[in-house]
């Protein structure tokens, strides 16, 4: 068709605007010269270095104990609230706030939970986070759940109850199972929010215990180094594994379902 | 069917719905319903000599929000946000059509590729303009080098830069919505108007922009949202010098320490968002469910 010619000028920009950046990040992390600027040869320097930054250490396993234990929380109370949603209530009120910390501005959520925290007089820390992390992600899990819960067998629950299972045995052993694939997406995914986030965790860490995202935003507010290259890299290669990998289980899974 | 059955029937929802629904909306109530209506609240007192509030209504926070001073702040970063959103659908419109008439496994893995930048850290992302763009950076030194500028552009801090981070960050966000809705259009629909003697630009126009409307303002929505609340893009890109919406609330939550005005800025934003929403929601239904 004639009109697809000219559609490939953006299609080509948008692709090279993509990834532009992103090349040069990673090649500049290789880079053996001091400047972030100018490229003078291959190096594994900065790579070193990082590993013995304690300040990216700690916001390492600060980010990982927070996202641990939202993930967990956020699976819970999402896998329950889902099902709850669709099988036992038509309220579209309800519905709505399942959904809301998904639309919510992170900002608005964000100073709500600081003034929240502030009135109640809960001090600031890693809980504080992990809790603040637990309202995005829980409406993410209920948001991917539901979605394998509208594709679900009814009639295997029904036959369960028919045979004389209670609602508890009905639950745990014909829905949770249908619903698997559904409950680990909907983990992973909090998962990798919570690892990322970053304004929700600035305006509720305490200054002693920063996330990964909040070492990060410190460090490159002081200026450019080779450093953040490497790490950029780094997690650019973890988030990259981690999408691909999640793509070929959902195509696994979806084949065997 | 034994007698108890019915009973049991009865009692069981009552207690599933409570077990079910009860932790995640009791949470739901206390870490996100609560903390909504304190900021709301704290819109109508005065602030604390050291920060917090003095519970003594006033009106003040709303007539302050009208001084120029804000207004343009908060007009600004509509601006902004306009005129990310514009960009993002002239690059993103071209780009769905495009990936929806590929066929695969071209299709999913130009698809996955339009999402992975969005999967990686948001800050990393900001960084690599910084980069880019800064005084002896890449783009400047190889200008240079090919002598079309004799001394670095000052191409960092200014709103340019911060449309241009904006748009990097949020394009996957246009795209994804805009090719849901190209991929369901019936391409007859298209060979129809073709054959019909319409030019391309006329099918255009005609059939294939009004059905792909609702996937046009979804992503228009999902592009706007996060760039005018945005506060780190502006503060790292834009050098403070042209602060938005966002730098202003976090300011006054964590710096001036005026949370009553803040949350009142908070307000306004939500209230703009608003706005837009019920203009998406009445448009769509206005071009029904293409």
């Amino acid at each position: 068709m004639r009109e697809s010619r000219l559609l490939h000028v953006p299609f080509w920009a948008t692709f090279v605007f993509l990834y532009a950046p992103i090349v040069v990040l990673v090649v500049y992390s290789f880079n053996a010269g001091d400047s972030p600027f100018s490229f003078e040869g291959f190096t594994f320097r900065w790579y070193g270095e990082l590993a013995g930054n304690a300040d990216i250490r700690t916001g390492l396993v600060n980010t990982l104990v927070v996202a641990a234990g939202s993930t967990v929380l956020s699976t819970v109370l999402g896998t329950l609230l889902a099902v709850g949603l669709a099988r036992h209530t038509r309220s579209r009120l309800l519905d709505a706030v399942g959904l809301l910390p998904a639309v919510l501005p992170d900002l608005v959520l964000a100073i709500g939970l600081l003034v929240f925290y502030s009135a109640i007089k809960i001090t600031l820390g890693l809980h504080s986070v992990l809790l603040a992390h637990t309202v995005f992600g829980m409406a993410f899990v209920a948001a991917v759940v539901r979605t394998r819960l509208a594709h679900a067998d009814t009639s295997l629950e029904e036959a369960s109850r028919d045979l004389g299972a209670g609602p508890l045995t009905t639950f745990a052993r014909i829905t949770l199972p249908q619903l698997a694939p559904g409950i680990a997406a909907g983990a992973l995914l909090a998962f990798t929010l919570s690892v990322d986030e970053f304004v929700i965790a600035f305006f509720t860490a305490a200054p002693t215990e920063p996330t990964l995202p909040i070492v990060i935003y410190s460090m490159v507010r002081f200026g450019v180094t080779p450093e953040i290259n490497a790490l950029a890299t780094l997690l650019l290669a973890v988030s990259f594994t981690v999408v691909i990998v999640a793509q070929r289980m959902t195509r696994l899974t979806e084949s065997f379902s | 069917m034994t007698v108890d059955s019915p009973t049991r029937r009865g009692r069981a929802p009552i207690a599933a719905r409570l077990v079910l629904l009860g932790p995640g909306l009791a949470y739901l109530a206390g870490f996100l319903l609560i903390p909504l209506a304190l900021v709301l609240s704290y819109t109508v007192f005065r602030r604390g000599r050291f920060g917090g509030v003095v519970y003594e209504a006033t009106a003040e926070n709303f007539t302050r929000l009208f001084d120029p001073l804000y207004l343009d702040v908060v007009l600004g970063s509509v601006r902004i946000a306009v005129i990310t959103t514009l960009l993002a659908l002239l690059l993103g419109y071209p780009t769905a059509y495009l990936i929806a008439r590929l066929p695969q496994p071209w299709k999913t893995i130009a698809l996955v590729a339009i999402v992975l930048p969005f999967w990686t850290n948001f800050l990393v992302r900001v960084y690599a303009w910084i980069v880019l763009l800064s005084g002896p950076g890449l783009v400047n030194s190889t200008l240079l080098d090919l002598g079309l500028i004799d001394e670095p552009l000052e191409l960092l801090y200014n709103q340019g830069t911060i449309v241009t981070g904006l748009l990097y960050s949020y394009l996957p966000l246009m795209v994804l919505p805009l090719y849901a809705a190209i991929e369901r259009l019936d391409p007859q629909l298209r060979e129809a108007s073709a054959n019909l003697g319409a030019r391309p630009m006329r099918t255009f126009v005609s059939v294939t922009l009004p059905l792909t409307m609702p996937g046009v303002l979804t992503g228009c929505l999902f592009v706007f949202v996060p760039s005018f609340g945005n506060f780190i893009i502006p503060e790292l890109l834009g050098g403070g010098r042209s602060i938005m919406v966002g730098n202003l609330i976090r300011d006054q939550f964590l710096k001036a320490r005026d949370w009553p005005f803040g949350a009142t800025l908070a307000l306004a934003l939500l209230a703009v968002l608003l706005v837009l929403l019920f203009a998406q929601a009445w448009t769509a239904r206005r071009y029904g469910r293409a």
